[in-house]
């Protein structure tokens, strides 16, 4: 299946593919109520209560007016409704923004300015820099000669370096105005969502000359939300429009999520089902065979002796009716309600503003807050997560000697000034192979400050190093480069670029001093791809000392060499090098092999190291949220060897020997599915014992893994606490969040960048750093928070309370609504299981609404314990993780006191209020009023905070019962017309309130005083600790390692010191694989395992300083 | 706990670049740190808290108890003697012939009854509040004339014959008691009782027209309990809105009338009845009630007892709690308890 794209042809695509138009929409006008309806009416719930509001409406079996279940129903619908349309507008106004910016489009030969809405597939598209590409474009025409342009791409997988594209061969020396006429046809795959490939061809028309097919990659085209950076202008077809492009495939539609509290919820609401239709049975049953056995006996009942046929279905129906209640309506509208302002708190929270950009945080999906406090796994980004993305040179080495060893920071270090001063031969080629071994390119801004735009951020700092260090890249006028050092202008010639490659790890450059026509080799790289290069005698031992302290540091190191080339040697090579430039089978290959006859015999100048800081807090973060038993797992597409070195910065892993790496390599099956048994069997083993082990894969390993040995890897996903995936794609990712969801874990995804979306909108919980890399991930996620420090607040905080107050609240408003049946039922007993409702209409669903939300809504406000308390202790959050707040058990205990107090009220009611007192409506108001006395002090009891709101709310809501129900005595229409003013002036009313309430809360006050004082849980302990000021307050550092903690052991100290000799344990295990290698960190191993630019033993940090 | 407090401005780091609009503004709501009282079970509280209930609830049960004694209450079951003994169907029988119905008693009285002396009716498993039942009747109707024809929800003593509507309608007008009673002393003094003002007087005033007089009642085919005087209106038939108020319990009084004079220790009152209304059938029994009131009301003992009941209890809970408390001291919020102890995988 192809698609073939007419460029420039106005007539041709026009019908047969969607214009450029984006829509997320999920409703129009037209569908907005059906559909709504539709899918609201999906859930069982809703299905649930339109079938008991449809009952309803049968006289001769409903209790009570229709009203008191249509009502809060329709509102409920309303609510939804209004909330649903209200995002899809949302949506709406941010396509249409998107849809109507203007482009230039070429139209009938010239340039026009239309909607992005009407680009068509064919369209010539132009854009300008700082242009964001409204679809996906190949490539035609450029302003720069060489025919390139450089894109930011952040916006689609996350990486911020510019990237070059470049026109496809055939287009090459197009002039711009004859652009405008260019015809031809791309013959592409149908719109798929992978953003690395992208294969085609094009066939030029004539009079365009190449008549051949020109085969386009993915470097042929620009794609839609990417950005036209350092180039004037850029030309190219539209391919793919609309939702059809490659950003709009990957889009998809995310499913609304639902937590593991509302599925818990749902899964008592199930219970509660079928003990209700239980009770209807048996109730139905024993109400028919009464009405049969008695009830013809009670002549002024006027039973007739033939019921229509389906007499036997009334009373279960009207008893059917008569339990309905016990599933509460209003608490869908009220779980609703208090998660809205739970995501309020995160937006309000001030600690959670990040100061540098004052960007709050942002709860964009209400629903989920209570998840947060229920995360088990948490998947993180590296780049920008962890990471402030920003690269910072820090220290060097040259020629032996240490710099900025002593501030921390080389710049400032008096001594490289004065060497660079003076003129120190190294020291200054040191500088300038930091200035212009690179592909920066320098960008005078009018106000005459030069900025740098880098592909690589390492690069961007180095120059930027070389420039505070008097040594500055101040332009690029095609090939001559301009330095300005100490004030004289230096000028190089740049002869060719050997660019780098991950295979090759170094970069070079050649370049002709235009002073004195010298031709220089300038090479950087990683300490094992240069330091071998270097020239035969040279003493690399200092080098290799200074790399491995760096590396310790956590810093990125490169190393920096230089080779004089004479002019035959050049010329010789360079015909060499063009050759192999222009080859079309292996050219890489070939390019580096001839690179590789240059880069020899350098000479090494010194040793660079920079530091991509981690943002603040991050390790604390971790530690924190680890302790907090939040397990961590770290995707990158990242090396392998810089992820691994971030993860020991951030106590992601521990050190050795509390820690252990263990790595999962291999291109082929085999290699991976023997590594994958190693690590598993080291896992099993391991697993007893108080050790941080954690697995590395990478991303091809990973595919081959998720592929073959999904069971194997899945086993290994649950031993492992920690685990590094580098290298790994955005679909990887998202794929690792599903395989841990599979495995019924909590997960939460965090990252900043376009290539988290699909990961973070893959878990359970998503959030996105809204930082410096644009919005994509913050947009996509359900959180957004300016700093990674942030998520520790996110989760122990906003996540716990929120998880408390919904438990607290749903099984609350389980238990208010089977007191109220409960009371029903036993009734019944009395009433001669007809089915008569003790309470009125007005009542039924005033004590719903009113009576019984207001108070407990309330218990939003309600802390356990404090925020510090919590942060102290975070292995609390337990609680919350393993659900211990909410589930069978505990809501068996809200059942049970349910049934205690109906029990009691009814008991109390029916024998305070019996003979001459017994009038219908009177008992009825008593016993509301005892439920509704005993539900005050039921909140009261479980609140563990009081503010004023809550007073105001329990006791005042006490008084608006009476006031409510003072109103509706007044009314003489109403059935209750002067009862209540006649209940408050009895003795015999108050009398029987304080004996509910004093009957009904004793033993529930007993048993939790027992509770928390005898059998305490770990919140009982820290809120005794915290309220009596004890000083459990230095115990926050108890235990830093839930995980290593012996059961029997109080003592921490004698578990945190691992036993010696342990490490041998598993040495055969390991010394006979060839690639899953223990990765050792200890202070005496220096191995030299990993492949690329810098080792990672470990240090602590302050070891050297 | 640099993670969660708010770090210092970085000296280094670049200004803000921009200020959110959109910050939010600080208050003690929004960053939940409104002042809060947080109290704990400690066992003083808690104990304190049982005391409390004991000293208040002992006195009040004493009181009630008291008030409850000092009702004078005479029960008298009437319906097993004032019908023919036999099987239940002859007693049916009896009730629904035409036969003379009076039936003579006397009771004597124990203790000295001050006036106001309430005299009630007892019906035992009647189910007046069977949903049948309570659901047939009309109030539009009762109050107001223009309503006459509002009888739908009176099924199925709504009309006569399908079409003339009955007032009042429904099963609960239809099966009033008529029973009567009438009292004399020893020496055949007649007792004067009051059935003025036995009924709510907001009742009367409102549930009730004064234009509104009975219709068609008890006309039909089947005769249920009392009639009603068509020449009165409805809100003066006070025994018929005494009835109508539908009681909750199977077992129930009503009030019948007031002897407005008190009543000395070993009196003997003559009671006259006429035995009219048909509990037979349903095995209902039925009890005369003379009774005195207390600040309380009538003379029921539960509320005194289930306070003394409830006090005791909280006494022997606060003595508990106090042993466990002195025998078992245990400091509240020992950190010896905090340990963390979870299984290191999947929990």
């Amino acid at each position: 299946m192809k698609r073939f794209v007419y460029v420039n042809d106005d007539d041709l695509s026009h019908e047969l593919y969607c214009d450029n138009r984006v829509s997320n929409r999920k409703y129009t006008l037209l569908n907005f109520i059906p559909k709504n309806l539709w899918e609201q009416f999906s859930r069982f719930m809703n299905q649930y209560f339109l079938l008991i509001a449809c009952l309803q409406l049968w006289p001769l079996i409903t209790p009570v007016n229709p009203a008191s279940t249509w009502g809060p129903l329709i509102f409920i619908f309303a609510v939804s409704a209004t909330k649903e349309g209200w995002d899809d507008y949302c949506r709406y106004v941010s396509d249409k923004k998107a849809n109507e910016k203007e482009v230039w489009v070429v139209r009938e030969g010239s340039k026009k300015l239309i909607q992005a809405q009407d680009i068509h597939v064919g369209n010539l598209v132009w854009l300008r820099e700082n242009d964001e590409v409204p679809c996906d474009l190949v490539l035609l025409g450029t302003s720069e000669s060489q025919g390139v342009c450089y894109v930011e791409t952040s916006a689609l997988d996350g990486e911020t370096d510019l990237k070059t594209r470049s026109i496809p061969p055939a287009c090459m020396g197009i002039d711009s105005d004859l652009l405008h006429k260019i015809k031809g046809v791309i013959e592409c795959p149908k719109p798929d969502k992978d953003i690395r490939r992208f294969d085609a061809n094009l066939r030029l028309f004539p009079p365009f000359i190449d008549n051949d097919v020109c085969p386009l990659t993915i470097k042929n085209t620009i794609l839609q939300s990417c950005y036209l950076r350092n180039t004037d202008w850029a030309c190219g077809v539209a391919v793919y429009t609309g939702n059809e492009t490659k950003l709009g495939m990957s889009r998809g539609v995310a499913e609304p999520k639902l937590t593991a509290m509302d599925a818990m919820i749902d899964k008592l609401t199930g219970a509660i089902f079928i003990f209700q239709i239980v009770v209807v049975i048996v109730l139905g049953i024993a109400g028919n065979v009464w009405k049969d056995t008695e009830a013809r006996k009670h002549w002024y009942l006027l039973y007739p002796d033939e019921g229509p046929w389906y007499e036997l279905l009334i009373i279960p129906l009207r008893f059917e009716l008569l339990c309905s209640i016990m599933i509460p309506i209003s608490i869908k509208v009220s779980l609703d309600l208090v998660k809205s302002l739970y995501a309020k708190f995160i937006d309000w929270d001030k600690q959670m503003v990040d100061l540098d950009t004052g960007t709050p945080a942002n709860a964009t999906n209400t629903a989920i807050s209570e998840d947060l406090g229920q995360v088990e796994y948490i998947l993180t980004d590296k780049t920008g997560t962890l990471t402030e993305n920003k690269m910072i040179f820090k220290r060097c080495c040259i020629a032996g000697t240490y710099f900025g060893n002593e501030n921390g920071d080389a710049v400032k270090d008096v001594e490289l000034l004065n060497a660079i001063n003076t003129g120190s031969p190294d020291a200054v080629k040191f500088l300038t192979v930091m200035a212009i071994c690179n592909t920066v390119i320098p960008i005078k801004s009018p106000s005459g400050i030069v900025s740098y735009k880098a592909q690589s951020q390492d690069e961007e700092a180095l120059v930027r190093a070389a420039a505070s260090m008097h040594m500055d890249f101040v332009s690029k006028n095609s090939n001559i480069l301009d330095i300005n050092f100490n004030g004289s202008l230096i000028q190089y010639e740049v002869l060719d670029y050997l660019e780098f490659t991950s295979d090759r790890k170094r970069m070079s450059v050649v370049v002709r001093d235009c002073s004195s026509s010298k031709i220089i080799l300038l090479s950087k790289g990683a300490d094992e791809a240069i330091l071998p290069c270097a020239y035969a005698g040279f003493q690399t031992k200092t080098f290799y000392e200074a790399v491995d302290q760096y590396a310790q540091m956590g810093l990125r190191t490169f190393c920096l060499a230089w080779r004089e080339l004479n002019e035959d040697e050049y010329q010789e090579w360079s015909l060499m090098f063009k050759e192999a430039n222009s080859t079309l089978v292996d050219r890489e290959w070939r390019v580096a092999e001839v690179c590789q006859r240059l880069e020899r015999d350098l000479e090494i100048l010194g040793v660079a190291a920079i530091e991509d800081r981690l943002q603040d807090g991050v390790p604390e973060a971790i530690e924190t949220l680890r302790k907090a038993g939040i397990n961590f797992w770290m995707l990158t597409g990242d090396k392998q060897n810089t992820a691994i070195q971030i993860a020991l910065s951030c106590n992601f892993v521990s050190p050795e020997p509390k820690g252990q790496l263990l790595l999962i390599n291999g291109k082929t099956e085999d290699e991976v599915c023997r590594n994958l048994e190693r690590v598993l069997l080291t896992m099993r083993i391991t697993k007893a014992e108080p050790k941080d082990v954690a697995f590395v894969i990478d991303g091809w390993a990973l595919e081959i893994a998720l592929k073959n040995y999904r069971k194997a890897f899945t086993e290994l996903a649950i031993l492992s606490r920690t685990a590094i995936c580098c290298r790994v794609t955005p679909s990887q990712k998202a794929q690792l969040v599903e395989l841990l969801k599979y495995c019924d874990y909590r997960t939460l995804a965090i990252g900043d960048g376009g290539n988290d979306v699909r990961m973070i909108q893959q878990a359970d919980i998503g959030v996105g750093i809204s930082g410096r890399e644009g919005l994509q991930a913050a947009r996509a996620a359900d959180y957004s928070i300016g700093k990674f420090r942030f998520l520790t607040r996110l989760i122990l905080v906003h996540g716990r309370y929120s998880y408390n107050r919904t438990a607290f609240l749903s099984q609350y408003s389980f238990y208010k609504s089977l007191l109220i049946c409960f009371i029903q039922i036993f009734f019944s007993f009395v009433s001669g299981v007809s089915g008569t409702s003790l309470f009125n209409s007005v009542s039924l669903m005033a004590y719903n609404v009113f009576y019984t939300s207001v108070p407990v809504l309330v218990s939003v406000l309600d802390k356990d314990l404090s925020e510090k308390t919590v942060m102290q202790h975070p292995q609390i959050l337990f609680y919350c993780q393993a659900g211990r707040l909410l589930n069978p058990t505990t809501f068996a205990g809200w059942f049970g006191r349910a049934l205690f107090h109906a029990i009691v009220v009814f008991a109390i009611t029916i024998h305070s209020y019996a003979f001459e007192k017994s009038e219908m409506e009177e008992v009825s108001m008593v016993a509301l009023s005892g439920c509704v006395w005993l539900q005050a002090f039921v909140v009261t009891l479980e609140t563990n905070s009081f503010t004023i709101l809550q007073h105001v709310a329990i006791w005042g809501n006490l008084v608006v019962f009476y006031i409510i129900n003072w109103i509706v005595s007044a009314l003489p229409r109403s059935g209750m017309y002067t009862i209540m003013y006649r209940l408050c002036r009895q003795p015999t009313y108050w009398n029987t309130m304080f004996l509910i309430v004093a009957a009904g809360m004793g033993p529930v006050l007993a048993l939790k005083y027992f509770r928390y004082t005898y059998r305490s849980s770990k919140i009982n302990i820290l809120q005794q600790a915290e309220r009596l000021g004890g000083p459990i307050m230095s115990l926050g550092s108890i235990e830093p390692q839930p995980r290593t903690l012996d059961t029997d052991s109080l003592t921490p100290l004698s578990i945190s010191q691992p036993k010696s000799g342990r490490n041998s344990v598993f040495e055969p295990l390991l010394s006979d694989s060839p690639n899953a290698m223990r990765r050792s960190f200890g202070p005496g191993a220096t191995f030299d395992f990993f492949q690329s630019q810098s080792k990672s033993s470990y240090y602590p940090r302050d070891k050297d300083n | 706990m640099s993670n969660v407090t708010t770090p210092p401005m970085n000296p280094n780091s670049s200004p803000p670049r921009k200020i959110n609009s959109h910050r939010p503004t600080y208050s003690r709501f929004t960053q939940q740190e409104l002042p809060a009282c947080k109290p704990i079970l400690t066992p003083t509280y808690v104990i304190s808290a049982f005391m409390i209930v004991t000293v208040v609830f002992v006195p009040i049960g004493l009181a009630s108890l008291f008030a409850s004694r000092h009702v004078v209450e005479i029960v008298n079951r009437y319906d097993d003697y004032c019908a023919p003994y036999g099987s239940r169907s002859d007693k049916v029988r009896f009730i629904q012939s035409d036969a003379d119905k009076t039936c003579n008693t006397t009771i004597t009285v124990p203790k000295h009854m001050k006036q106001p002396i309430y005299v009630y009716y007892q019906l035992d498993n009647f189910y007046q509040n069977h949903r049948r039942y309570v659901k047939s009747r009309s109030d539009q109707q009762l109050r107001n004339k223009n309503y006459e024809n509002d009888t739908s929800t009176c099924k199925p003593e709504d009309s006569v014959n399908g079409t003339v509507p009955i007032v009042p309608c429904g099963l609960v007008a239809w099966s009033m008691f008529n029973d009567t009673f009438s009292f004399s002393t020893n020496n055949n003094v007649k007792l004067p009782i009051t059935k003025k003002g036995i009924s709510w007087k907001s009742d009367r005033d409102h549930k009730y027209g004064k234009d509104v007089f009975p219709k068609n009642f008890q006309n039909g085919s089947l005769i249920g309990g009392a009639h009603l005087n068509e020449s009165i209106p409805l809100s003066a038939q006070e025994d018929l809105i005494v009835w109508m108020r539908t009681a909750a319990l199977p077992t129930f009084r009503k009030l019948y009338g007031k002897i407005e004079v008190d009543l000395k220790a070993g009196d003997t009152i003559n009671v006259i009845m006429q035995n009219n209304y048909n509990t037979y059938s349903f095995n209902g029994k039925k009890k005369l009630v003379l009774s005195t009131a207390s600040w309380l009301g009538g003379k029921n003992n539960f509320i005194g007892v289930a306070y003394l009941v409830i006090g005791g209890l909280c006494f022997v809970l606060a003595m508990t709690f106090t042993a466990i408390y002195l025998v078992k001291p245990r400091r509240l919020g020992d950190p010896t308890y905090l340990t963390w102890n979870r299984s290191p995988a999947g929990h």
